[in-house]
């Protein structure tokens, strides 16, 4: 049965792209070298021979143009998947993001209709560098028309990435390069997960940690780690940044009056400052402790492993986070 | 042009010095004593050569992502750049680099770079830095035939010309970006034609021939020197590995006839053969020559392998000049 099927996350997002194209004849996908060559990840392996080239193309090292042809296409009926290879390279296609596709709709008083999706790759632990490591989520984040997601599991990747061609807005998809090869369930048949809605990880009644992408399996780490000291952390996966979840988040916090929020994107100005931000404003009164925040600290990417590996937050630091949070119950108490 | 034996003899070892650290580079990557993406540049040394030894040292050069060629060529200590390539501290970026990010700026490389296209308006910038200054610099910028399809390309090659800048564009065409052959992403069979479109001068040189390389940056870099402004260098060159790493892992996008059919054209072995027809050079010459690199390569090696790794510390070191948030 389908509930026994295990796929890994690049796999489960090959899926989806697949069922999406068999279902609709408006899908297309773009991208570098995702034809003949199946994409440097793999994510779009086998699609070309599939669908033909009118459907799955290859385009020049063109991130402007490849990203102008996603919002050209989009307004004009089709429903494209475009590819930038690296979330490095949004830099270099960021007017066609952040001054075209985020704001057509709105400026032309809700005429356009954007249904793109933008997929890229993001995320360190490669030694790839300051230019091919960046988790650049929040500067998407805070444009107003973009719709975020990063799915930390293959069956999350599978629903996700349905909604994501679904949608009738812009949205980025963001893959870690670092959860590619991970396996786990993913139902054959299509689904998707609606956007802006959070998943509970864990269930606990300690702590809240609030975390996304890789860092949700660093957590989860933590938490066992906690738990055999008899601290309990509820993990919550917003999966959607934009729209984020905030419900979910508030009502937890509210539980257990202790939050962490870890992110792979240094902390200044991360995804960390909005969620503490609104967990004060709807939940000040129950906080036992300031929201915690862990994120990478404020440097580029270093490329030594040396470095990278002090570099990208841990389990142990989220770990060392949490018991902070609890120490401060103790000294108040 | 009539290229002297010594400039022979210099181009030869310019070559051999970019083979053995790039095939040493590919055995330690394969033995995976090295971290991170390795993009290798044998089969492309005529081209970094014989542009390279038309340069002083004070010019300046931008390069790629493949780009280890471009700093052996214009003089890049060995040790050095094998100690960042293994993320150490006394590496030419103090670990934080790594191949991609290779960069000696008391040698004018102002590095190599993971953003293809993006070293093209840096390179205008220093020529019109060099202009300024009036001593008589140029730059060059190195980039591939996909690199030509980005609109940086693009911006940089007509601002280069509108304001008539000392610059020499150095198009290192090995017909693929990555794994996509050059002729599904643009209409064009040659990169040069697009020179005309901005107004300068472009020459195809064989990529495979130092000599035919040199004698065209000569001109090119003449040119520009003299206030003539930019050109645009198109060498038709192969890589002989894969785009990254050494191995093809079995994948078929270059027949295995065309990679053999280019390493017959070795642009090293053509002009070993070419000095000792000439009577230029001798067998036993070229043999020092690369047992001597080889040794340095050795070298080299063992001082990367002996250097300290980066400390935890130096991560949020060199940010900013000064001060900056945490
Ligand atoms: C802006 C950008 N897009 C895509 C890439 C991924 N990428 C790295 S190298 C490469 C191919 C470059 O081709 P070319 O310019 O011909 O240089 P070559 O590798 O052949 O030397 C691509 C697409 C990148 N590094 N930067
Ligand atoms: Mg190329």
């Amino acid at each position: 049965m389908s509930e026994e099927r295990k796929l890994a996350y690049v796999m489960a997002f090959n899926e989806a792209v697949s069922q999406a194209m068999e279902a609709d004849p408006d899908v297309f996908c773009a991208g570098e070298d995702i034809g003949a060559f199946g994409g440097v990840f793999g994510t779009f392996g086998g699609l070309q021979a599939k669908f033909g080239t009118d459907r799955v193309v290859d385009t020049p090292i063109s991130e402007q143009a490849i990203v102008g042809l996603g919002v050209g296409a989009a307004a004009t009926g089709l429903r494209p998947i475009v590819d930038l290879m690296f979330m490095d390279f949004i830099c270099v296609a960021m007017d066609q993001i952040v001054n075209q596709a985020a704001k057509l709709k709105y400026m032309f008083g809700g005429e356009a209709t954007l249904p793109l999706t933008i997929t890229t790759a993001g995320g360190g632990g490669l030694s790839a560098a300051a230019q091919h490591s960046q988790s650049l989520e929040a500067i998407l984040c805070h444009i107003p028309g973009l719709k975020v997601v990063y799915p930390s599991t293959p069956y999350d990747m599978k629903g996700l990435m349905m909604a994501c061609i679904q949608e009738d807005n812009p949205t980025v998809m963001v893959k870690h390069k670092r959860l590619l090869g991970m396996s786990g369930h993913v139902p054959v048949e299509p689904y998707s997960i609606p956007l802006g809605t959070a998943n509970v990880v864990r269930p606990g009644r300690d702590v809240t940690i609030v975390a996304y992408g890789r860092m949700v399996h660093e957590s989860v780490a933590a938490a066992e780690k906690l738990a055999a000291d008899g601290i309990e952390c509820e993990i919550i996966d917003p999966r959607t940044l934009q729209p984020l979840d905030t419900d979910t988040i508030v009502a937890s916090a509210r539980r257990t009056n202790r939050v962490l929020v870890v992110h792979e994107a240094v902390r200044f100005g991360g995804l960390g400052a909005e969620i503490a931000a609104q967990i004060q404003e709807a939940a000040f009164d129950h906080l036992d402790a300031p929201v915690g925040r862990i994120g990478a600290p404020f440097s580029p990417v270093p490329f030594s492993p040396a470095l990278e590996q002090h570099y990208i937050p841990s389990s142990a630091a989220i770990e060392a986070g949490v018991r902070e949070a609890m120490f401060r119950n103790k000294v108040g108490a | 042009m009539n290229i002297s034996p010594e400039v022979q003899f210099d181009l030869h070892r310019r070559m051999v010095r970019i083979r053995l650290f790039e095939e040493a580079a590919g055995r330690l990557a394969e033995a995976a004593k090295l971290p991170g993406f390795l993009h290798l540049y044998v089969g492309e040394e005529a081209v970094a050569a014989g542009v390279c030894a038309a340069l002083n040292d004070d010019d300046h050069i931008t390069s790629t992502h493949r780009g280890h060629g471009h700093l052996v060529a214009k003089g890049g200590d060995l040790n050095r750049m094998m100690a960042e390539l293994m993320g150490k501290s006394t590496g030419y970026c103090k670990g934080k680099g790594g191949s991609m990010h290779i960069s000696d700026l008391s040698l004018g490389m102002l590095g190599a770079n993971g953003i293809v296209g993006a070293g093209s308006p840096i390179a205008v910038g220093a020529a019109f830095a060099n202009r300024y200054r009036k001593k008589g610099q140029v730059a060059v910028a190195f980039f591939g035939d996909g690199a030509t399809n980005i609109g940086a390309f693009h911006e940089a090659a007509n601002m280069a010309c509108a304001l008539h800048l000392p610059i020499v564009f150095a198009c290192e065409n090995n017909e693929y970006g990555e794994f996509t052959p050059r002729d599904q992403t643009m209409a064009i069979t040659d990169i040069v034609d697009r020179a005309a479109g901005y107004g300068m001068p472009g020459v195809i040189v064989d990529g495979m021939d130092a000599i035919a390389v040199h004698e065209a940056t000569l001109e090119a870099v003449e040119r520009a020197r003299a206030g003539g402004g930019p050109s645009l260098i198109e060498a038709k060159t192969y890589r002989f590995y894969n785009h990254h790493g050494v191995q093809n892992l079995g994948l078929k996008y270059r027949s295995d006839d065309e990679v053999a059919r280019w390493k017959e054209r070795d642009p090293i072995f053509t002009l070993e053969d070419r000095m000792i027809e000439n009577k230029v050079a001798t067998r036993q010459q070229f043999d020092d020559i690369w047992a001597d690199w080889r040794a340095a390569i050795d070298r080299a090696i063992q001082f990367a392998e002996e250097s300290p790794l980066p400390t935890p510390d130096q991560v949020l070191v060199d940010v900013y000049t000064t001060g900056g948030a945490r």
